[in-house]
């Protein structure tokens, strides 16, 4: 069963439609990346999935509650994080985060044994005297990141959780980010860092103009979006000859001196026969490999043939 | 004129008067005197007639207001920033709404108290003098309540608005009046008339209530983040306001059927409120004639004779040009009316239509304590032209008290702009249709019907 279960939410204010038509199911231990530009809806999304805002149109459960008819329920097994994360700047961190556990409604004691634990995790433990106007940026969404955990969430909402991070403390938010996932808990990362969704996410879902228009893993998105994988295929002398040693079916790319690149739908099958006729024939590999397409190929694909249909249906 | 005792140091009349740089200390009087004027009970400041002796509670209103200021600043910005993550949480709006009030009530009051403390316990130090407890309660209460008003009032505002920049602007709708109204209670105090000040307090409550009751309507999730789209739309507003103000009528007859049927039943209300003080205000004029009293001499209603006219004529009167006159008077009070009632939730318009009603019942009650008879008066000099004026200026007042009140009692769903615009169009329809139209034949029998009825009434003539 999913923790979160989405059934074509739509979201209007006035005429615009924020969100059309969106459709998500993430189950526990999965991260989710809704990966869009700036405006898609992607925030919009996380508010009614975090029954903040109503759906137009559309239901959603999260943890088994219902969005619209159990909204404190839905909020209390929620963690959100925000994209401003709102900090009491006056506060201290353990101040501030006593004040949201005891908002959660947990006890005192509990509230002091999370705050100290999640703050040792987070390394803010040695800036606990500090004001939070103090924080530099990275240590204020930490810190935000640590209020969305403090009530131990079925479901984290975290909404672009590393912007405005120096690379090092981001790298670290990731790797919790996926920590985060071995307590079971379904995540959605909403982000437009194409980088962090295939880092982080089991699946993407990219969202435009309030539509979801494609979701599923990183890699069959890239299969699906930029054809079967690629393989380069170095040897160690030229490639006079070798090339007749490859299986039949396959795509040759490009090549060079003493390179080829082919595609393949059945690597596992087809690379181990090219190894054995090479070595057969006597021809000295040096390396078979998959080369790496990164996400901004598929992404950009995905956006182009939305551009595309987009222009049919505006030339009807 | 100077009237401050001679001499730089402690008068001889008992008057604390400590040094020249001192402004604030030479109107602080001598507990002593002060004792034996309030007839020894009660410890109290000196009357009018004393004025300038009196140990004012101004330094009091002082810190009372620039804490008030300070807060508002401080919640404008505290409250849009921090919000989302309370959202997020389980607690209810209603919860939310209670707990950013209070975070904002809490320290601006304290500090407040504790100005007033202060400067309280150093009157007592320096001169042994102390409030009565009557002003103390005053003091206190106002405080407390306009503090309350104004976080009401920053929360409604807050949550209507889209941006720090436009709810800081806005924010002048509420500093800029309780300003005014604290330099006003400060001079009641100082002409010691305490007891106006429970009305004020009486009023603060109410609006409070009605500004907390708004806030609590406004201040929910939906409606806060769903402004964030809120955009400035001129183009859209024209519409709007265009739209709105058709009401989808094709022609004259159905656009003053709309109005009759459904603007009316819309500002049914502020009709009934508006008659009620025009009502009040008659009468309270009319009650004030016994306390300011005009010599009865002055009344000579046997002075409305063909004469008058001739002289009514010289200035204008009984032409077509008085009635220019006095309709372009009319306008520019209603323009002025609304002008100042948009920036008061319609509460000044309402006090400047009260005034001439206020000033009839003064001649009216005038005429009845010279022993004459105030109905023939009315009769013959008022309702001619008053019986059309009249419904006039309640609609004109109905109508602006209801755009006055658009950014508190928006629609559901409605941004500020939209609810806003769409009462403006409200009130061009009414001040268009049926206000003008009254104004002019208004003015046409004040000119021409109005002071030929008195001659005949009057003078029998």
């Amino acid at each position: 069963m999913s923790s979160i279960e989405a059934n074509s939410l739509c979201k209007k204010f006035g005429t615009f439609t924020a969100v059309d038509d969106v459709s998500l199911h993430v189950k526990p231990g999965e991260i989710l990346a809704l990966l869009g530009p700036n405006g898609a809806g992607k925030t919009t999304t996380i508010r009614m999935l975090a029954s903040i805002l109503k759906p137009t149109h559309g239901n959603a459960k999260i943890a088994g509650y219902d969005i619209e008819h159990e909204q404190e329920a839905v909020r209390s097994v929620v963690g959100l994080l925000t994209e401003q994360h709102g900090l009491y700047n006056r506060m201290r961190a353990g101040e501030y985060l006593d004040f949201f556990g005891s908002v959660y409604g947990l006890d005192s004691s509990m509230i002091q044994q999370r705050i100290n634990t999640l703050l040792d995790e987070y390394k803010l433990q040695e800036f606990t005297n500090l004001r939070l106007g103090q924080y530099s940026k990275g240590m204020r969404q930490k810190l935000a990141l640590v209020r969305a955990l403090l009530h131990e969430p079925q479901v984290l909402l975290l909404d672009e959780p590393t912007s405005a991070m120096d690379p090092e403390s981001a790298h670290h938010v990731r790797g919790s980010i996926v920590e985060l996932r071995s307590a079971d808990r379904a995540i959605i990362v909403c982000t437009h860092n194409l980088f962090e969704a295939e880092a982080l996410a089991d699946r993407i879902a990219i969202i435009r103009r309030g539509k979801i228009i494609a979701n599923d893993s990183p890699l069959e998105l890239k299969r699906m979006m930029v054809g079967d994988p690629v393989m380069e295929l170095r040897l160690a002398c030229s490639l006079d000859g070798a090339l007749e040693h490859l299986p039949e079916g396959i795509v040759e790319i490009a090549a060079g001196d003493n390179w080829v690149r082919y595609s393949t739908s059945q690597a596992d099958v087809v690379n181990p026969e090219i190894l054995y006729s090479l070595a057969k024939a006597g021809i000295p590999v040096v390396t078979l490999s998959r080369v790496e397409r990164s996400l901004e190929e598929v992404y950009l694909q995905v956006v182009s043939e939305d551009d595309s249909q987009e222009g049919t249906i505006d030339g009807r | 004129m100077d009237r401050r005792p001679p001499g730089n140091q402690r008068s001889v009349s008992g008057l604390a008067y400590s040094g020249a740089d001192s402004s604030a200390d030479f109107i602080l009087p001598a507990t002593d005197e002060l004792h034996s004027q309030s007839g020894g009970g009660l410890r109290r400041p000196l009357r009018c007639a004393n004025h300038w002796r009196t140990p004012d509670p101004f330094p009091v209103n002082g810190c009372r207001f620039f804490s008030n200021l300070d807060f508002n600043r401080y919640r404008f910005r505290e409250l849009r920033q921090t919000l989302e993550p309370l959202l997020a949480t389980p607690l209810s709006d209603g919860q939310l709404y209670l707990g950013k009030t209070a975070a904002s009530l809490v320290p601006p009051l304290a500090a407040a108290y504790l100005g007033i403390t202060v400067y309280l316990i150093g009157l007592l130090v320096k001169v042994q003098w102390v409030p009565s407890l009557q002003l103390l309660i005053q003091i206190l209460s106002l405080t407390t309540i306009q503090a309350m008003v104004m976080v009401s009032g920053a929360i409604v505002i807050s949550s209507l608005t889209t941006s720090v920049r436009a709810a800081n602007l806005l924010a002048s709708f509420i500093i800029i009046p309780v300003a005014m109204l604290i330099m006003g209670e400060s001079m009641i105090m100082f002409w010691g008339r305490y007891h106006i000040l429970w009305w004020i307090v009486l009023a603060l409550m109410l609006i409070a209530i009605v500004l907390t009751r708004m806030g609590l309507r406004l201040f929910n999730r939906e409606e806060l983040l769903a402004r964030e789209l809120d955009v400035l739309d001129l183009r859209g507003s024209g519409r709007r306001f265009w739209s709105s103000f058709l009401s989808d009528a094709r022609n004259p007859v159905e656009w003053y059927g709309g109005l009759f049927q459904k603007s009316f039943k819309r500002i049914r209300f502020p009709i009934l409120i508006t008659s009620a003080i025009l009502l009040i205000g008659f009468f309270v004029g009319y009650r004030q004639a016994a306390v300011f009293k005009l010599p009865a001499e002055i009344f000579q209603m046997n002075a409305f004779d063909k004469d008058w006219l001739m002289i009514l004529r010289e200035f204008g009167m009984l032409t077509p040009n008085g009635v220019v006159k006095i309709l372009w008077a009319n306008i520019r009070a209603l323009i002025l009316a609304t002008i100042l009632g948009v920036f008061t939730f319609g509460v000044v318009a309402e006090i400047l239509l009260l005034v001439p009603l206020a000033i009839t019942g003064y001649f009216a009650g005038s005429l009845t304590q010279a022993g004459l008879d105030a109905s023939q008066y009315l009769t013959a000099l008022v309702l001619p032209h008053a019986i059309i004026e009249v419904p006039a200026a309640i609609l004109s007042g109905a109508a602006i008290l209801q755009l006055g009140m658009a950014a508190i009692s928006l629609p559901k769903g409605s941004s500020l702009g939209e609810g806003w615009t769409t009462s403006l169009a409200e009130w061009a329809r009414i001040s268009i249709g049926i206000v003008l139209p009254l104004l002019i034949a208004a003015a046409i029998l004040e000119v021409f019907l109005t002071p030929r009825i008195a001659v005949w009434v009057l003078s029998g003539s």
